[in-house]
């Protein structure tokens, strides 16, 4: 009882009218005091806050501005081989040099990073959609159902991952269908088993237990309840998937799996430029810097996600 | 009077939270003397965790603010608390003050035996063999009463049951025989029972072992039987303390008139109505500027809402700080006996 | 008396749950009991004792491994899609965690308003409107359905979980455990409100809880169950005036007395140990472990329900040599 007391000579000097009774007139006692905030709001809020997160969104963004507009900064053709101007070092006119066909790298990173990031979303499409739908299905069919999936999706998870990607694009040629399709074929069983996971709990949440005492039938708890509720963990599951995409890819072109020449990605252009790495090292540099700075900024960016995203966080 | 070995000072503690800063404890002073036990009450909320958890020297650095102004204090046989650093405080939690937590399950290792995590306690703070402290370890064990003991201590804690779960936590406090013992919500996730079975062992353990216990508990119910001493915490602030006669027989605050009330009487009519207190705790973030209760108080007055309320002693034991003690208020209204007679009312 | 309308009847009630190869759980092990039609039964017994299984099995949450339950003359487990969906209009149940009853993601409004959007019975404008009156019936005012779940009090929580269960407005409301997660003061608070609306809208409820002097307060006849098995049976003053049930006797006299004095006088009958586990149940009465009265005949056969005063039920072999101690 810290309260700064007041001396009896103060307290009389009170006005008889403070001492009227008013009881709880006008106030509910009900009131919140903090402003509204919308559950991604909130999310959004914890996100900004911080800042390594947030470094890795512009990165991102510089990233993917460089790719598109890169191009036509630069003024040159990705393809055009010029045997004059082979291996030249970065200069002002060549911002990353050129390679040993005298093409342009900054314009071949620029539109072979495009390739890589398409083909890194296309996979997290394929793996969230298929992972998504397999996962739901076993965390609420429950049962035999999703003991078979579940042992299915061991199956597959336990395959030699590599030798699967290799011989499926033997047979498959190399095309960016049959890379997207070997790349993305058992990677959705991590997906598969996190959703089912999320669903297990938030099934034996008491909201869906009132939805379901309300008379809700399977499609409302679905949109309603188990979709939403699982929107967070599968964004940050989506965030955390590119780079390992991105990375299979440059990995299967650095080995010469990849997309066919003359389309170019960071993987093939890094392949090409280690050939040349013991007198041009930056033709190898470059592509490799684009695919860190890439990655990076995707784990920064799913790092902070996750963190947001974590009710036990929430303040 | 006993001596005092505990003494909390003028203490602030306020949390960093997105919207603003929390105030959750503003201005807290009591003390606990030796042997005694001294009941915290409140709702959730009202500041009553944080203070003890401020006594241990619990709370998160990263968004707690313990504000160290002049006079602020929590003295432990005279010595500063609020000054020591984390090795020193290690010396103390534990050892000298301990602490137990409601809810058993979190609180134990569920990797380490039942016996180990005893003797880890003992063994970190006493310089004693390996064998003297699985000894000294086995008999907290029977102590507490847990039957088996020997064999208890070589089990994990998802083979015990709740109450044999809260009787280990108690064990693994008691270990070094602690002066203080800080028991947040011992009981409240437990059933009737079994909530009977553990006051009872505190009750006992503490005469045994001499020491002085705080009680945090929402229920008041549950401190009738044990506590000496209670103290109703509101918003952050004490609200009114007294012994548990003066508490529960000539409480003089509408607050634990409300609380007190608010529990059904087992004699009582069915489907009477309770009596219930509108509303919800102020939020702490901007605390209201009068008496924090005032939102909430049948009998508040205008001044209620301008200017907190001066604390008044009405006995060496009892205060409570409301204005419907001010010599203007209109006492017509009050239930009886909430007044005390004037010559004991002394502004402090 | 015998006017009274049955609302519900619970005919040997089994839930069981299959815990691993040969172990069952018998959450729910043979129960009976009628809830006549603007009553409260109030159903009390320490955590483990198949309460909250009982009622989820009512409200048709579970579904029963034996025997029935007849809602207003039909079964509700044999009830089809559609008519389990009509069922759900009239039998409503308020969650014991205010913290997880609510979905995280949706506006107070569209908590509330799941029912009415489920049944489709306003839309729009009356719809909210009809929100608004919920919200106010409930001590909480319209600017608050706009809000998301995480800013409210527990308290307040629980009652908007009142209000969504009120919002299809159902005859029939179980009420799980609703008082256990709050602090006593904002108990009194939901608990006056839930008599108020029974009142208003004569409602009928099973009210579940371990705290024995809420159920006494609240509830016109109370159950006590042990491990599964209805252990005593009776009106509510009169159990708890004249318990005969040795459990029923020991559960009484471990309720906190909020008067030291009172505390000081009450003799505390001990009860030793903890309840053992459902799975696999041993044979003979339930209690027998624990009952320092029990004899041979109590660990050979289970008692059965028996009316031994008007109204007042008792499963315990001794209870009439017992009555006296």
């Amino acid at each position: 009882m810290s309260e700064k007391t007041m001396n009896p000579a103060q307290a009389v000097e009170l006005d008889d009218e403070l001492f009227q009774r008013i009881g709880t007139e006008g106030l509910s006692g009900e009131d919140i005091g903090k402003a509204s905030l919308t559950y991604w709001a909130d999310v959004w809020r914890r996100f900004r806050s911080n800042k390594l997160a947030i470094l890795g969104l512009i990165l991102l963004v510089a990233v993917i501005l460089m790719l598109f507009i890169g191009p036509s900064l630069s003024g040159k053709d990705y393809q055009l081989i010029d045997s004059s101007l082979k291996n030249l070092t970065p200069s002002s006119e060549y911002w990353f040099g050129t390679d040993d066909m005298g093409r342009d790298i900054f314009t071949r990173v620029c539109v072979g990073g495009r390739i890589s990031i398409y083909i890194g979303l296309c996979c997290t499409l394929v793996m969230f959609v298929i992972g998504a739908l397999v996962g739901a299905l076993a965390g609420l069919k429950g049962g035999w159902v999703d003991d078979l999936i579940m042992r299915f999706c061991e199956f597959l998870g336990n395959l030699p991952y590599l030798i699967i990607v290799v011989i499926l694009s033997m047979i498959m040629g190399r095309s960016m269908f049959s890379l997207v399709f070997a790349m993305s074929i058992t990677s959705w069983v991590g997906t598969a088993r996190m959703v089912r996971g999320q669903i297990l709990q938030i099934k034996e949440m008491d909201y869906v237990q009132a939805a379901v005492a309300l008379g809700a039938d399977t499609t409302h708890i679905i949109l309603k309840h188990l979709l939403p509720n699982t929107m967070g963990i599968i964004m940050v599951n989506i965030t955390m998937s590119i780079p390992g995409f991105i990375f299979s890819e440059a990995f299967l072109s650095y080995i010469g799996l990849g997309v066919k020449p003359p389309e170019t990605s960071w993987g093939a252009l890094a392949s090409a430029g280690q050939q040349q790495l013991m007198f041009y090292p930056h033709q190898l540099l470059f592509p490799c810097l684009m695919i860190i700075l890439t990655i990076l900024a995707l784990h920064l960016i799913g790092d902070g996600l996750s963190d947001a995203l974590d009710p036990k966080l929430r303040q | 009077m006993s001596e005092k070995l505990l003494e909390v000072k003028d203490l602030h503690v306020s949390f960093k939270t997105y919207a603003g800063t929390s105030h959750a404890v503003r201005g807290v002073d009591f003390h606990l003397n030796q042997g005694e036990t001294l009941a915290i009450v409140g709702e959730s909320g009202c500041g009553k965790t944080v203070t003890s958890k401020a006594i241990m020297g619990l709370l998160p650095e990263d968004n707690t603010i313990i504000d160290k102004k002049s006079g602020s204090a929590i003295l432990f046989h005279g010595e500063n608390l609020l000054d020591y650093d984390e090795k020193q405080m290690t010396q103390i939690r534990g050892h000298r003050i301990s602490m137990i937590f409601q809810d058993p399950m979190t609180s134990l290792n569920p990797t380490m035996k039942i016996g180990d995590q005893i003797m880890e306690s003992i063994l970190l703070h006493q310089k004693v063999t390996k064998a003297e402290a699985y000894r000294q370890a086995k008999e907290m064990l029977e102590l507490v009463k847990i039957p088996n003991a020997e064999q208890r201590m070589k089990q994990y804690p998802f083979e015990f049951s709740g109450g044999m779960r809260q009787r280990a936590m108690i064990a693994v406090a008691l270990a070094c025989k602690p002066e203080i013992l800080i028991a947040d919500e011992p009981t409240t996730a437990l059933d009737v029972t079994i909530q009977a079975q553990i006051m009872e062992l505190i009750g006992s353990l503490q005469k045994e072992l001499n020491m002085a216990v705080i009680l945090v508990t929402h229920d008041l119910g549950v401190v009738a039987s044990v506590a000496d001493r209670i103290q109703v915490m509101y918003a952050g602030k004490i609200v009114e303390r007294g012994t548990v006669d003066e508490i529960f027989y000539h409480s003089t605050h509408p607050y634990t008139r409300a609380l007190l009330n608010s529990v059904p009487k087992i004699h009582s009519n069915n489907k009477d109505k309770l009596y219930s207190l509108k509303g919800t705790p102020p939020d702490l973030i901007n605390p209201p500027t009068g008496c924090p209760f005032a939102a909430r108080c049948e009998y508040g007055m205008k001044v209620c809402r301008q200017l907190p309320p001066e604390v008044i002693s009405f006995s060496s034991s009892q205060e409570c700080s409301c204005w419907l003690h001010h010599a203007k208020a209109d006492t017509s209204v009050l239930p009886e006996g909430m007044i005390r007679s004037s010559e004991k009312r002394s502004v402090k | 008396m015998a006017e009274k309308e049955v609302l519900i009847e619970v005919k040997d009630l089994k839930k069981y749950f299959k815990v691993g190869k040969n172990a069952v759980l018998k959450a729910v092990d043979g129960v009976n009991f009628k809830i006549y039609k603007g009553e409260t039964l109030g159903l009390v017994g320490e955590s483990g004792c198949g309460k909250t299984t009982c009622g989820k099995t009512v409200m048709g949450l579970y579904d029963a491994t034996d025997g029935q339950v007849i809602f207003d003359g039909t079964d509700i487990h044999s009830l089809n899609k559609q008519e389990k969906k009509e069922f759900t209009k009239r039998a409503q149940i308020i969650f014991q965690d205010p913290y997880s009853s609510l979905d995280p993601r949706m506006t107070v409004a569209d908590i509330i308003g799941e029912g009415i959007d489920i049944h489709g019975l306003y839309k729009g404008e009356e719809r909210m409107a009809k929100i608004h009156e919920l919200l106010e019936l409930v001590g909480l005012n319209k600017e608050h359905a706009l809000r998301f779940p995480h800013e409210f009090s527990g308290g307040q929580r629980q009652r908007i979980g009142i209000a969504r269960a009120l919002a299809i407005e159902p005859e029939f409301i179980v009420c799980d455990e609703p008082i256990s997660a709050l602090d006593v003061s904002i108990q009194a608070q939901v608990v006056n409100l839930l008599i108020e609306l029974q009142q208003k809208k004569n409602l009928t409820y099973l009210f579940i809880a371990h705290d024995l002097s809420m159920v006494k307060h609240i509830s016109d006849r109370v159950g006590v169950m042990y491990l599964g098995n209805m252990v005593e049976f009776a009106d509510s003053d009169e159990l708890y005036s004249n318990p005969l049930h040795p459990y029923t006797k020991a559960l009484m006299s471990a309720i906190p007395i909020p008067d030291p004095d009172e505390e000081k006088l009450k003799r505390r009958i001990p009860i030793e140990g903890e309840i053992p586990s459902p799975i696999n149940p041993k044979p003979g009465c339930r209690f027998a472990g624990r009952c320092k009265f029990a004899t041979e005949q109590c660990f050979a056969s289970t008692p059965a329900l028996t009316e031994v005063k008007a109204e007042h039920f008792v499963a315990c072999h001794r209870v009439h040599e017992l009555e006296n101690c």
